[in-house]
């Protein structure tokens, strides 16, 4: 095994099973073998429906795995997400794997600048270090100061995505995973997500992203990933990433 | 965060009513500084089973255990009577659905929180004083009220004083039943947030029974679905209401607005 590999994906597989729809089986992928090294932006390619959000959320085991592993490197060592107990995901994803999803998961009567210190916070950082960090980021996206001490509930679906940049950009995870991260945001708020990524990789963060964007992705994927239609199923041709 | 230690344990508790069997061969475990929500719909078990590992209903069968002083696993129902009501007063919080059933109406919101701090064994009078203002203020009342009775609160506000009641001893674990439960949506929201704050701030471990499944992705780090007395799905909570495995889950979970 190479020394330093961040996040290594063997022999996934994922299969849904809905019991309460005639127990229909629904394969989405198998077989899937990916290694991201630090410094890496790996982004998931393949047409739509081939599985590129259920990786990701396999990988953040938000889903279970049906097959295989997914190794993280934790406190020095790989664990596998499909495998250790709960309390460890808790811990893996509080201290090594961020996400940062296409809407923001809103807690009631948070305000804004609460919500982006919260892993800080929940990292050791002291409450004035979490918030210097919260207000740097907000300010960098442009997010006025008249929002910050507000819920984002009543917040444009640009700004909610904002405020969910800066709460995963926030702490320094060293693996990352965004899924579509610049989707509802314009050209200015999308370079300075771009810039955020380009100075994560220097930082040698590891990184999966799905981005529709294609200016996006070209600016920061360092390479693609092709997901291939399910083994099972007929092969069907792959959108060139 | 979670810790390594484990504080309560339960080994195949079966709880029976006469013939009916209310929990089935029920096992888990509890670290310190984690929230453990058990989900299910009426009648499925989750509060006989709360009840049960809270020491106020023995098991027709099984173990329940809890680390008694910080000094290892031990069973609760092995324990004397008083030795488990000191339990029960001194290491432990209640919350239940009704704050009528963890309050006393007849004295003032400020004895009601600080009496679990006069029986395990405080004596100055300045010191409650504060810590009934602390904790008013904590949960988001009025200072100015601390001499009034609960019965001339809302129930919104009464639910708050049973949360500051069941915490300002410094418990190390707390169990909650439909914390939320019986309120308005506003208050609900208000009192959640409050609650998760109050988690996260004292690193406490808690056990909560909630039928809203809402409620559990916001407080829980882990999650228990229950159906006809037995775990049918137990993990991650995210896991668990994003990828249920379970169809009896699949069908909850899909049903929830």
């Amino acid at each position: 095994m190479s020394d330093n590999v961040s996040l290594r994906i063997t022999g996934l597989a994922k299969t849904f099973t809905l019991h309460n729809q005639g127990s229909a089986v629904i394969p989405v992928f198998g077989g899937l073998e990916l290694d991201v090294f630090p410094g890496e932006c790996v982004v998931l390619a393949g047409r739509s429906g081939v599985g590129k959000s259920t990786l990701m959320r396999a990988i953040y085991a938000n889903y279970r795995t049906s097959a295989g592993h997914v190794l993280v490197r934790h406190r020095g060592e790989m664990v596998d997400l499909a495998t250790v107990a709960p309390q460890q995901v808790v811990d893996v994803r509080r201290v090594t794997l961020g996400h940062v999803g296409q809407f923001l998961r809103v807690i009631p009567r948070v305000p804004a600048l609460g919500i982006v210190m919260e892993p800080l916070l929940a990292n050791g950082w002291s409450r004035e270090d979490a918030e210097a960090r919260a207000k740097a980021l907000l300010t960098r996206l442009n997010l006025p100061e008249a929002l910050w001490s507000l819920p984002p509930a009543t917040f444009s679906g640009g700004e909610q995505q904002r405020v969910n940049i800066a709460r995963g950009f926030a702490f320094r995870y060293p693996i990352m995973l965004l899924d579509e991260p610049t989707a509802s945001l314009d050209p200015a708020n999308r370079d300075i997500v771009v810039e955020l990524i380009h100075e994560a990789l220097a930082d040698g963060v590891a990184m999966v992203g799905i981005f529709h964007d294609v200016d996006v992705r070209e600016r920061v994927a360092t390479r693609d990933f092709v997901i291939s239609a399910f083994a099972a199923q007929t092969p069907v041709e792959v959108e060139a990433a | 965060m979670i810790g390594n230690e484990i504080l309560l344990e339960a080994r195949g508790v079966t709880v029976r009513y006469g013939l009916t069997v209310a929990c089935d061969n029920v096992s888990l475990d509890l670290r310190a500084g984690e929230v453990l929500g058990i989900v299910g719909e009426s009648g499925s078990g989750k509060t006989s089973l709360l009840t049960s590992l809270s020491g106020r209903l023995r098991p027709a069968s099984g173990e329940v255990l809890f680390d008694v002083g910080g000094q290892g696993l031990t069973d609760v129902y092995g324990l004397s009577e008083p030795e488990r009501r000191r339990v029960r007063r001194e290491e432990w919080g209640f919350v239940h659905q009704n704050p009528r059933d963890g309050l006393r109406l007849r004295i003032s919101a400020g004895g009601n929180i600080v009496e679990p701090l006069l029986m395990c064994g405080e004596r100055h009078y300045d010191t409650m004083r504060g810590e009934a203002l602390e904790w008013l203020s904590r949960v988001e009342l009025d200072v100015a009220r601390v001499d009034q009775r609960p019965s001339q609160f809302s129930g919104g506000m009464q639910q708050r004083v049973q949360i500051a009641r069941a915490l300002a001893h410094q418990p190390r674990l707390v169990f909650m039943d439909e914390p939320t439960g019986g309120l308005d949506v506003s208050v609900q929201a208000r009192l959640l947030d409050l609650l998760r704050g109050l988690v996260r701030e004292l690193g406490l471990a808690v056990m909560v029974v909630t039928h809203d499944l809402a409620v559990a992705r916001l407080l829980a780090d882990r999650l228990m679905v229950m159906k006809n007395g037995r775990v049918v799905e137990a993990g991650l909570t995210d896991q668990v209401l994003d990828d249920p495995q379970d169809a009896y889950t699949q069908l909850l979970v899909s049903a929830a607005m």
